[in-house]
């Protein structure tokens, strides 16, 4: 039994995301998409958001992840952070993420 | 025969009813009133040969049903073949029949997820709809093993006028369990529950409060647990999207083989449905007469054709149609645009206002008793 009383994780910058388990990525080749495949559900991915769970192993930190990735597309950091923790976020909510 | 243009999607999901046994005997089963036996259902062998189709065809969930599937000497076995072809692996269980040891080697054989059936949040309840004593006490025991193996679990309640009062109680109880997902599923009337609709279907008040009672804890354990609601249909204005569209995203296989669109489709008359014994599953996706019947919209009549929700809902379910207004064309009556929504209101009351106790609960034999008299 868990603790009833718990909240909710909240993502830091030096929390470690990682797939619970139960909730994989999956390189579709029927579909020609990466899917995330969770319990009753998956969902279709795009390029970045692949980038991104490829790198939610549970060792990289969220403000590591971000810097690799604004590295990989020269792109602004800010700008990579919001599109990291939006779909995190999401995912935490899903219950198909630990920190 | 269809004007639809859109290419025919692969499917997402394949329910696998491995058997129809089951130790419990819930009045409200979607299986079908007539079940075969284990003399009738399928080997190993050709469970392997559908699950190596369906990975082929871009199936990526598989969900292990039945009846109850632990009732299979061979669930090992077939989970551990599913896994190795990369298909998602859920276990939708009783509980009942599974064992510390068997459930740490079907972790161990890849099983993904765990659904657990809940019958009312107390023992005496559970036990006396389930029709099996301990059977709730098991059920706690099962979810405890859930957890050590760290697999992620899913509790389903289905309710009904004996539990109705319990239904937001079974969200906290499924909190307590650690699980990370709960269905809440208001009784959908096929099979058995049709049967029995008449102790089962509480009053509106009852449906509606429940609903409310159970909605307010989606925003109370936010991130904790995801709530998955399905609304009680006799109550509602419109309909469910059944299947989220006949033949659009999964199939069913029963235990002897044949590959349906939904639970109750055999219930439609006249419909061609194949079996995968005799002919490739890819085939029977793509051209079962039975699953071409209700694709697309060809085949709706008004006030489904001129819809503005008919890509939403589908017209809702072809199987209530057919059970309720003998025609499974016609707009699903649950919908407040059917000529015939007012029989869903003279239901409703007629059959809450019976007693609950007296149901018949569901057996494999009752049938055998029919067919012999």
């Amino acid at each position: 039994m868990t603790d009833q009383t718990q909240t909710i994780e909240r993502l830091e910058a030096g929390s470690r995301p990682h797939l619970l388990r139960g909730v994989k990525l999956k390189n579709d080749q029927v579909r020609k998409t990466w899917v995330l495949l969770a319990p009753e559900r998956y969902l279709r991915l795009n390029a970045i958001s692949v980038d991104i769970l490829q790198r939610c192993d549970g060792i990289a930190t969220l403000s590591a992840i971000v810097d690799d990735l604004a590295a990989k597309y020269s792109a602004d950091r800010a700008l990579i952070e919001r599109d990291v923790r939006s779909l995190l976020d999401g995912l935490l909510e899903k219950r198909m993420l630990g920190l | 025969m269809t004007t639809n243009t859109n290419p025919l999607a692969p499917p997402s999901a394949l329910l696998a009813e491995l058997t129809y046994r089951c130790p419990l005997s819930c009045p409200y089963c979607s299986n079908p009133l007539q079940m075969g036996g284990r003399d009738t259902e399928m080997s190993t062998e050709e469970w392997k040969a559908i699950f190596d189709q369906a990975a082929a065809l871009g199936v990526l969930h598989v969900h292990m049903s039945g009846g109850e599937p632990a009732a299979r000497r061979d669930l090992l076995e077939l989970v551990a073949h599913c896994a190795g072809l990369e298909l998602y692996t859920n276990l939708i269980t009783s509980g009942v029949g599974l064992t510390r040891a068997s459930m740490a080697a079907l972790a161990a054989a890849g099983l993904d997820h765990v659904q657990l059936s809940i019958q009312d949040s107390t023992a005496e309840g559970a036990d006396w709809i389930g029709g099996y004593e301990g059977g709730f006490a098991k059920k706690l025991e099962v979810a405890g093993w859930v957890a050590e193996e760290g697999l992620p679990l899913t509790i389903n309640a289905v309710i009904h006028r004996a539990n109705v009062a319990h239904a937001a109680d079974m969200v906290d109880f499924a909190v307590r369990l650690g699980a990370r997902r709960i269905e809440i599923a208001h009784t959908q009337y096929y099979g058995w529950a049709l049967h029995n609709r008449a102790h089962l279907m509480p009053t509106r008040e009852q449906s509606e409060k429940a609903y409310a009672e159970v909605e307010e804890r989606r925003a109370r354990y936010r991130g904790q647990i995801v709530i998955d609601h399905v609304a009680p249909d006799y109550h509602a204005k419109y309909p469910k999207a059944c299947m989220s569209g006949w033949g659009r995203l999964s199939m069913n296989v029963t235990p002897q083989g044949k590959i349906l669109p939904c639970h109750a489709a055999e219930t439609i008359p006249g419909l061609e449905f194949w079996n995968a014994r005799e002919i490739p599953l890819a085939d029977i996706w793509a051209n079962s007469p039975g699953f071409n019947a209700y694709r697309g919209d060809d085949w709706m009549q008004e006030p489904c054709r001129s819809c503005e929700r008919k890509t939403e809902d589908f017209g809702g379910c072809r199987c209530q149609a057919m059970a309720l207004l003998g025609d499974a064309s016609a707009c699903d009556p649950i919908c407040v645009k059917s000529p015939r929504h007012g029989l869903i209101a003279e239901i409703a009351a007629r059959d809450s206002a019976e007693k609950v106790e007296g149901f018949t609960p569901r057996r494999i034999e009752r049938i055998r008793e029919k067919s012999d008299a």
